[in-house]
């Protein structure tokens, strides 16, 4: 399984054709304490780049976007219960959509973690 | 995430001592502010309701008006003090700033030639007899340049306005924070809440303590010397009783206590009929009628106004933010939400706005278009928490 990262902070870890896509550490820690997450539904499709989910802390809403076009599987239903959760564990229990890939090569584009960490000493 | 900004930013008197706290800083007002530290806005936002928590609020702005000639020799001639320089900020707003008690702070708002509000602002008497025909004002850091110029070009050469908005003004919010400050300022005990007193302490020089704030709570803001702002502040903060407070939480505070930020809530296109804020315009300027917009607003008052400033609670958990759109039942526009977020201690969405006078009463169901989806809400009382202020 190997995990890629977005310029928008976003993480998908693939798995065969399905990839589990969150938001990353750097990306909680900047939004703060998470209220409110709303999750596309299951069957939905998806378009790389374009916003996918939303985010609200305290004080703003932020997009989600997807990391890679494709079809939802499954919305982390535990996040949308408590939104706590997203901050508790970024990058594992607090992902966001399983999505399936309609074209891995869309993965190439993306970042490594020593990448995506040297661009985020950047941010 | 990010914060335009145009031109350096001002720092207050606190600022090194935000940067060492580990502060998340951003522009407010002009100045470059703390938005929250390392426990993060939710956890701020709670410290304050529970224990004191310690804001800079040093961005606003704090003035004396005063006369030339302060005091006098009898009562009635330090009275006719404070008629003199009232009469000349009763210009501008439309509270009894000539009946304030000695001691009193009054919230009003500065209004321009229509009724429309500039500014909210408190003004304060204070209780020496010396100091009558002096005026204690504060007001909002991204206003004030203007508002000073205003005052002062209102007072003319009867009294001049003196800016003391270079020194820190520190506020302690919460239910342990008049614990806090007696422990420093024993005098701030005999206060009750919008009363302020003006004294010389040995350590911090010259201060001001006023019993308000803008959280809901109990609490005190504080206004010291520049160059003991940081020295105060710590040892505000030696007290395990005190963490420092971001603006994210300063919001959330406000906006659960049901105030309204300038700019956001109010600006110069309400009248303060329309922002229910009614209460400030007093009894007796309603009967002379001499402050600026009367006419708009003594008809406001008494046929009612298009559209009112209400409390909104949305019904779900998402919550809906500055510039969202409020439609009624069938689908048709009828207002606007002028802040909206999340309320820490209500736990969950909380916001203000403005809709048709018809759709104003509380409990009366709302629909949110947020993100294109129409979502549940009703109009609810105003503050979303209840205030503690020690009467």
């Amino acid at each position: 399984m190997t995990t890629y990262y977005t310029n928008e902070h976003e993480w998908i870890s693939v798995d065969g054709d399905v990839g589990t896509v969150g938001i990353t550490a750097f990306a909680a820690e900047k939004l703060g304490d998470v209220v409110f997450v709303e999750l596309p539904d299951a069957g939905k499709s998806v378009k790389k780049d374009a916003d996918m989910a939303v985010v609200e802390s305290v004080k703003a809403a932020s997009d989600v976007y997807a990391p890679v076009t494709g079809e939802v599987v499954e919305g982390n239903a535990a996040i949308v219960d408590d939104p706590a959760k997203v901050n508790a564990d970024p990058e594992g229990s607090g992902w966001f959509v399983k999505i399936k890939l309609n074209d891995k090569s869309q993965l190439t584009g993306l970042m490594d973690k020593a990448a995506y960490d040297a661009f985020c000493a950047t941010q | 995430m990010s914060e335009a900004s145009t031109g350096p930013l001002k720092k207050t008197p606190l600022h090194a001592l935000h940067s060492r706290l580990g502060a998340r800083m951003a522009e407010f007002g002009g100045y470059d502010m703390p938005i929250q530290y390392a426990d993060g806005i939710m956890a701020e936002h709670n410290w304050t309701r529970k224990q004191a928590g310690l804001f800079d609020v040093s961005h606003m702005g704090p003035s004396f008006l005063a006369l030339p000639q302060l005091g006098g020799n009898t009562p009635e001639e330090r009275d006719d003090a404070h008629r003199t320089v009232s009469a000349l900020v009763e210009k501008l707003v439309p509270s009894d700033i000539a009946g304030l008690a000695p001691g009193k702070v009054q919230l009003t708002v500065l209004l321009n030639e229509n009724g429309g509000i500039i500014d909210d602002l408190m003004i304060g008497r204070p209780a020496d007899p010396a100091m009558q025909g002096a005026l204690y004002i504060v007001v909002n850091a991204g206003t004030k340049d203007n508002d000073f110029a205003v005052i002062q070009k209102a007072a003319g050469d009867a009294a001049r306005l003196e800016r003391a908005d270079d020194n820190a003004l520190i506020a302690l919010q919460g239910p342990h924070a008049e614990a806090v400050v007696a422990g420093i300022f024993p005098q701030a005990l005999a206060l009750t809440f919008m009363q302020f007193i003006r004294f010389k302490h040995s350590d911090y020089g010259d201060i001001v303590v006023t019993r308000c704030g803008y959280t809901g709570e109990d609490g005190f803001e504080m206004l010291i010397p520049a160059e003991h702002g940081e020295a105060f502040a710590n040892r505000l903060l030696e007290d395990h009783r005190v963490k420092p407070i971001g603006l994210g939480a300063r919001d959330s505070l406000r906006l659960e206590g049901g105030m309204c930020l300038y700019g956001h809530d109010i600006d110069a296109t309400k009248t303060p009929v329309a922002a229910s804020l009614g209460w400030m315009i007093s009894k007796t300027r309603r009967e002379r009628g001499d402050f600026p917009g009367a006419g708009r607003i003594l008809g406001e008052l008494k046929d009612g106004v298009p559209s009112k400033r209400v409390g909104i609670r949305p019904l779900g958990r998402a919550p809906a933010r500055e510039g969202t759109e409020i439609q009624n039942l069938e689908g048709e526009t009828i207002g606007v939400i002028t802040s909206g977020g999340f309320g820490p201690t209500v736990n969950g969405p909380i916001a203000q706005g403005y809709v048709d006078t018809s759709y104003a009463k509380a409990g009366t169901p709302l629909k949110l278009i947020v993100r294109g989806k129409a979502l549940e809400a009703e109009v609810a009382t105003l503050p979303f928490v209840p205030a503690k202020y020690k009467r």
